[in-house]
């Protein structure tokens, strides 16, 4: 029960960047390995910040800003200075690992005696319970702290869905979702592709930087490593949510990233339990991306394939 | 008012793909006019559509519109004067996107785009309605994906798109080249209706002859990036289509001099 608790919110920190990899991935079409690079920012930035004892949701929105800039270099490398998709991310990603070290003045940030919006949350828990440290959830008991910080987070996770569904609805996130689908017809309307695809890409990375703002307080550090392998966790979260809700109205995939998120996450806790060496894990998920990538193609072929000789 | 002056466009110059698709090309297209372009492949129709709209900028010359000298805008700036179809069905629409979604983005076209409600209850009423004067039916489909119909139903929501905001210009690339004969006549009637409706000031690219005399007011043949015939007033209502298809038979006749001496023919010529 704790390990799910401790995988669900987890899953739904990291929900906020597989939504992140949906916008610059799906939407766009643009494989933008920034991710990587900005999650880390994100903690670096809120986790520094509340070091100096800044208030836990100034430091937390700090970051997610500092995500929209990390965003905004890579959407300008690619749009300005007409480099590569691929590349422009790299180039910001590897230029952040730097920029993460300055920022944390080292490469770890412990913030166990610091205020953060999860001690908040406990706080406030704590308060509205009355005192026990555990609760009884179904005959489980579960710590003030798991409880509240799940919570917590799922209410964000729903609020930050939600706000993105809006966006996508007005005039603006239409013309986003139209900016990925056709390039050349939303240019013809008046759109400028360039000011759009900057836009999203400082939108993805501010939802990374916050994923990676909120998990540094769940987790009590900032490290400046954290966030190698980190979009293609969030690419398997996409693809697993895409399966789980099928279809292709928005707001069905915003909810299957976070609903893919956490299943993804669970599945991981689990396999651990089962004795998986963590090590292996980045192995695993990137054959199971792989596996989702080209399974699709693999099954029309096997399906188109008995229909020659039935024509022949 | 359209106005090109003196127009140059040269692709991959100075290398042995060196292609100069627009050669000194000069139009004046008064307000409420519709001219129909035609010409063999690759004479530079479509560059020329591309150099109005914006597509690149071109080597030389200037590009008036409605007042403006659009020379140096980019191709979103241009949109907010310039409606638009293509060739081919897929460019005009967002597949992935309802018809509504696709309409909404057209009402909005060349304006601002904040955080206002994109698809409001009174612009569905208001493109329902317009949809219903296609007659295809597609009213009733409004939140289906555009990438689910046809061609033609395609190419006539891309009419609608493009004529949503009367336009200044109205640009045109063959596009019915790619629809069945009977989609094809659809749209090109609906192009008539609302260009005669709009008054739109429209150019328009074609491979048929009897497209190109049933239509508009004024025809121009392009060849090697030149304008090489512009008949308007009593020439234009005269003319058949044999007659422009022989005046293919001419330009088909010279190519096969010598380039050099065609070009210098020509130079004389026009
Ligand atoms: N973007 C481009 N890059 C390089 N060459 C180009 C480009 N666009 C057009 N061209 C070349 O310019 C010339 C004119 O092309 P254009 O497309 O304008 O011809 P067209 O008259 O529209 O022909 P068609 O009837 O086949 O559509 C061709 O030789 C073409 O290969
Ligand atoms: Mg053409």
């Amino acid at each position: 029960m704790i390990l799910l608790i401790g995988a669900t919110s987890i899953g739904l920190i990291l929900a906020l960047l597989a939504l992140g990899v949906y916008l610059s991935f799906r939407i766009f079409n643009f494989p933008d390995i920034t991710a990587d690079g900005s999650i880390t920012l994100g903690a670096a930035v809120t986790a520094t910040l509340l070091a100096h004892h800044w208030a836990p949701a100034v430091a937390t929105l700090a970051g997610f800003a500092a995500g929209m800039v990390a965003g905004t270099i890579t959407g300008l490398l690619h749009t300005k200075f007409k480099i590569n998709e691929l590349l422009s991310g790299i180039l910001v990603m590897t230029a952040l690992y730097s920029v993460n070290l300055h920022i944390m003045g080292k490469s770890n940030v412990p913030l166990l005696n610091e205020s953060t919006l999860a001690s908040q949350a406990e706080q406030v828990a704590s308060y509205l319970f009355r005192g026990p440290a555990d609760l009884n959830v179904l005959g489980w008991p579960v710590s003030i702290r798991d409880f509240a910080v799940l919570s917590g987070v799922l209410a964000l996770v729903v609020l930050v869905g939600l706000l993105l569904y809006l966006f996508f609805q007005t005039n603006l996130g239409t013309a986003m979702r139209a900016t990925g689908d056709n390039p050349q017809m939303i240019r013809a309307l008046g759109v400028s592709v360039d000011y759009i695809l900057i836009l999203g890409l400082a939108l993805s990375n501010g939802l990374i930087a916050l994923a990676g703002s909120l998990l540094a307080q769940y987790q009590g550090f900032a490290d400046v490593q954290m966030g190698i392998g980190m979009v293609v966790w969030g690419l398997a979260s996409v693809i697993i949510g895409e399966s789980l809700v099928g279809g292709r109205r928005i707001g069905l995939l915003i909810v299957g990233a976070v609903m893919g998120s956490i299943l993804f996450r669970q599945l991981v806790a689990i396999a651990l339990r089962w004795g998986l060496n963590p090590n292996d894990l980045k192995l695993i998920t990137a054959g199971f991306v792989f596996v989702a990538l080209v399974a699709p193609a693999l099954l029309r072929k096997f399906k188109s394939a008995p229909a020659k000789p039935a024509a022949a | 008012m359209l106005e090109i002056a003196n127009i140059t466009k040269t692709f991959h110059p100075g290398t042995p793909n060196e292609v100069r698709a627009l050669r000194d090309v000069s139009l004046r297209l008064e307000a409420g006019s519709f001219l129909i372009i035609i010409g063999t492949n690759g004479s530079g129709k479509s560059t020329l559509l591309n150099a109005v709209a914006g597509t690149f900028l071109v080597d030389e010359g200037q590009i008036g519109l409605a007042g403006h000298s659009i020379t140096r805008w980019s191709e979103h700036q241009r949109a907010k004067l310039i409606g638009r179809v293509f060739q081919n069905p897929f460019s005009g629409t967002a597949p992935n996107m309802s018809i509504a979604e696709n309409l909404a983005l057209a009402a909005r076209r060349g304006q601002p785009r904040g955080l206002g409600w994109g698809l409001t209850r009174k612009l569905r009423q208001e493109l329902q309605a317009r949809i219903r004067t296609l007659n295809m039916g597609l009213e009733s489909r409004i939140d289906n994906p555009i990438g689910t119909l046809s061609g033609g139903q395609r190419q006539a929501l891309t009419l609608l798109m493009a004529s949503w905001l009367k336009p200044e210009l109205l640009l045109l690339d063959e596009h019915t080249a790619a629809l069945d004969p009977k989609s094809a006549d659809q749209v090109i009637r609906l192009t008539h209706e609302i260009i005669q409706r709009d008054r739109l000031t429209t150019l328009m690219v074609t491979h048929s002859m009897q497209q190109a005399v049933n239509l508009g007011n004024r025809i121009v043949m392009m060849h090697r990036g030149r304008v090489l015939h512009d008949l308007q007033g009593p020439e234009r209502a005269r003319v058949r289509p044999e007659d422009l298809l022989k005046r293919f038979d001419e330009v088909r006749r010279r190519e096969q001099l010598d380039p050099a001496v065609a070009d210098m023919l020509q130079k004389n010529y026009v």
